[in-house]
This record gives C-alpha cells, structure tokens and sequence, in this order.
C-alpha cells in the first residue's frame, strides 16, 4: 500500500493536498485496491459547493458503486475531466494522474481533522 | 446477524486469492482475480465456478410427471431420460415462485436444480402441494456443484473424463455416473453464462479435489477460477433471467421475458396458468427489455425509470459490459415504453440521464 507522507487522509480513504491556497482531492491506493476496476467515474462541476463528510460524486466498478465524501469543505475550482474517459487512472496512478477534484475550502479548520499518512495507515491496517 | 453458510469448497477460495461476500445468506467469492479477466476468459478460453450453494431436490415415484406438470410452467412430459429442461415455478397470481433446472433421471425420478436463496420457499412450496405417490427429497447439503464455462470447458474437462466422450453430451443433455478422475459426477451441458460449457454435480468430500484437478488441468488453455461477479455479467449479457432482479413473487415469468419456459398450451393445469393465459391474451402490462444509456451513467439494479415525468418502471439489471463496454441494463417497463428504440430516462442518484431501448441479447456466442 502506498501512502505518500506528504499528504493528509479522511477516514473515507481520500486524500488531500494542500497546494497554497487550495486542496486537491482524490481517493487512496488502498481505496482503489479495495475497490477493484474503476470503469466509471462521477465528479461535481466546476462551481458547485462541497460539504465535508458529505458525498460529492461516486466511482463504480463492474459490481458496484462507491459514494466519495468530501474530505472538507469548499467550492469545486476545477475537475479532473480525464477521468470520464480513463477511469482506470484510478487504479493505475491514485496520487497523480487521478486527481478528483480541486478545491478551495471554506474552513481550513477543517484539515486538523485529517489524518497523517502514519495515522491512516494505522486505521487501515485496524480494519 | 445469522452465519452466513459456505460450501464445500469455501476452505480453499484463499489459496485462489477469492475475495468473498454475503450473497443472499452465503459467504461466496465475488472474484479471484478481476472481474473483468474471469469474465473475458469464459467468454474465450474458460472459466471454473463454485455453484455448490445450489438447491437440489429429487422427485420420485409413479404420479412424479403429473405433479411436476402441475408445479412447472414448462412441458416436463417432453423430456426424455437424460434430459434437461428450464422452468418456471409460478404462485396461483402468476407471480414467480423460482426458475429452475429439471433433470429427468429416468422414468418417475427427476432431479430439480433452484436458486440457493429460494431452496426452504421452494421446498415448503412443493412440499405443500405434493399429491399423489410421489416423494420430495432436499439432497442439497449433500451435492456440490462445479461449472465449467466457456469454448475450451470440453477440451478441458475431456481430459479427466477417461472414457466418456464429453462430445457425446448435447445441449441441455447429461450423462449420471461419469467419473472424473476417479470420482462419480453427473455432467450435463448446461450452464449460466452463455457459451458452451458443463455443470458438474459430485459429492461434498470430492469437491475440492476436482476444482485442483480441472483447473490443473486447464492450465495449459488458460481457465480460470471465477466469482459470483464474473457470473452476473455473463449472464447478464446471455440475456439470461436471475431471480431476484429480472424475476420475483411480483413478476410473471411472461413479464420478464423467460416466456419460452411456459407452456399455456400444454394439456396439464399448472398453478399460475389462468393469470399468465389472461396475460397472454390481453396482453402483458409490463415486461423486461434492454436498455442503453446515451447519457454518462450506469444503470443499476433498483434504479427508477421515467418517460416525461411518468414513472414507467425500474431498472432490474444493470453494468458496464465487460465485452461491449456499454453502460447497459435490463428493465421492467410500462408496455407501452418497450418498442426498440423508445427514448425513457433514468434516475441516477437524483438525475434523470437518458436511455434507449435495445435489443437483446447483449452477446451472444457464435456459432460453430
């Protein structure tokens, strides 16, 4: 399982980047491993508002489909629009090529409450 | 929450890297390697199942054929010894009890294959209307059932089956007392993913030994072991009913498209027959075709489907197609909504996405 150090983690397996003013948003290696083939990717637009631990667009498998919660709060500024058309980047490259969303949040409270790499490793691993 | 039940073969999924879940009560593989690869292998190599969790039921005794006529919505008279046939099993409102395998062993003594979640309702269901010289015995704790899938499931199987010509077993034909590699099996050229291929019936204890053996043996033509996702796509795209989704107490066998199974015209009355003649004669109010999404979206089971702001009926199945990779399903709809082409709408988490109505199947094999 890959968990890059320099990132920070929700408890619903996203990952988030700080990028100065804003966060970019996606979901972890382990989420898609656990997941299975991605062939189907929903994302908001550009504009809408997400709320954290609410859910703001979803990834199917061929078996099932995911909700994905918004690790904080904030206002959609771009969308990764790759994904409707390379879904499987969210298994090939979860930290890169398969970046959600980008964001820029209303409450920057908001990532205390995230978890270090260490910490969501230990929470995975308790599952 | 009751323990989920398992089958003979539930020690070894590990060893196969079988991932498992709660399928109506049983703990099953819903893969072993991806969905997608099982699914592709069925459909060009082939591929090996654990269908253990299966009902089996046997029927014996002199008034069997005309109980089975009164329970079945097929003709069972038309079988001969050695066949197979598929059926529907209806409630008096036409509604559908299960859709099942019968085997005809020899005269007076049938083998009948059901759903694994419908095996205490189907048997308290035959129980209860067991008339005549005629005795019902559930053998499914002491069956297993293994089925190999796909072009290559002959040439595979063939080479543990010693003497037996597999290639003597037609389409919906079986043969008792094979033996494979040393153990006593009934192999019958059926199945549930629309390509050639056998279901096998063994002991509990030899189990395991010929899920190693087969896939042992098919190691050189590529077989591999598949899950219960695998399964649902392949079937799926056959076009072929799972109850539950397509079937269920409030829908007809007529209304989920598996009307070759029902015979109105054979001479036995059979529980159900009047509401499906009615059917039949005034015409069905809803039935199941394929549909296509022509928006982004995946159709789902469960799913509602509208037509300009009518609610017409709700999506039974529905996938990206692992052969076609279409975002495409099966729904139960208004009549009036199911000519080909007929543009409906779906509701995905909240939005309406638009759909047209397909032919079905999805895939179907080629001939040889």
């Amino acid at each position: 399982m890959n968990t890059p150090k320099e990132l920070r983690y929700s408890e619903e397996h996203e990952w988030v980047k700080v990028e100065g003013e804003q966060v970019r948003i996606g979901i972890t290696d382990f989420a898609q491993h656990e997941l299975g083939d991605i062939v189907f990717v929903e994302l908001p637009e550009v504009g809408d508002v997400v709320t954290a631990n609410e859910p703001f667009g979803s990834v199917e498998s061929v078996k099932t489909v995911s909700e994905l919660y918004a690790p904080i709060s904030g206002k959609v500024v771009a969308i990764n629009e790759d994904l409707s058309d390379s879904p499987e980047f969210v298994n090939e490259s979860p930290y890169e090529k398969a970046w959600m969303i980008l964001v820029e949040p209303t409450d920057s409270g908001e990532m205390d409450s995230l978890m270090s790499a260490e910490q969501y490793e230990e929470m995975v691993k308790e599952d | 929450m009751s323990e989920l039940k398992r089958t003979p073969l539930f020690e070894i999924y590990k060893e196969y890297g079988g991932k498992t879940i709660d399928f109506g009560g049983w703990e099953l593989p819903v893969q072993f390697s991806k969905i997608q690869d099982e699914h592709e292998a069925v459909r060009t190599k082939a591929g090996l199942f654990d269908v253990s969790h299966m009902g089996e039921f046997e029927v014996k005794g002199s008034d069997s054929l005309a109980y089975l006529q009164k329970m079945m919505t097929n003709d069972v008279s038309k079988l001969s010894n050695g066949g197979a046939i598929y059926t529907a099993m209806c409630f008096e409102n036409g509604g559908t009890v299960d859709d099942l395998l019968i085997y005809k062993i020899e005269d007076e003594h049938y083998l009948l294959v059901v759903n694994a979640s419908n095996i205490d309702k189907d048997y308290k269901w035959l129980e209860d209307h067991l008339e005549g010289n005629v005795t019902l015995i559930n053998l499914s704790e002491h069956t297993a059932q293994l089925a190999l899938q796909g072009p290559l499931a002959e040439v595979v199987l063939q080479k543990l089956a010693g003497d037996t010509n597999l290639a003597e077993i037609g389409f919906f034909k079986f043969q008792q007392e094979v033996q494979l590699n040393g153990k006593k099996t009934l192999v019958s050229r059926t199945g549930y993913t629309g390509e050639d291929g056998f279901e096998i019936y063994c002991d509990p204890k030899d189990a395991i030994a010929l899920w190693k053996e087969i896939l042992e043996a098919g190691k050189e033509e590529g077989v591999l072991p598949c899950g219960l996702g695998a399964r649902d796509t392949l079937r799926f795209e056959a076009n072929l009913a799972l109850y539950g989704q397509e079937l269920s107490p409030e829908i007809t066998p007529l209304e989920a498209g598996i009307g070759f199974a029902v015979k109105l015209k054979k001479e036995a009355d059979f529980i159900g027959k009047d509401v499906l003649l009615q059917q039949k004669e005034n015409g069905l109010p809803r039935k199941v075709v394929g549909i296509e999404m022509i928006d982004r979206g995946i159709p789902r089971h469960g799913y509602p489907v509208y037509k300009n702001d009518e609610l017409i009926g709700e999506v039974t199945t529905g996938t990206q197609s692992p052969t076609l990779k279409k975002n495409i399903g099966m729904a139960l709809l208004k009549l009036e909504h199911t000519n080909l082409e007929t543009e409906v709408e779906v509701e995905i988490r909240g939005k309406r996405l638009k759909a047209v109505v397909v032919p079905t199947p999805f895939y179907k094999r080629a001939k040889k």
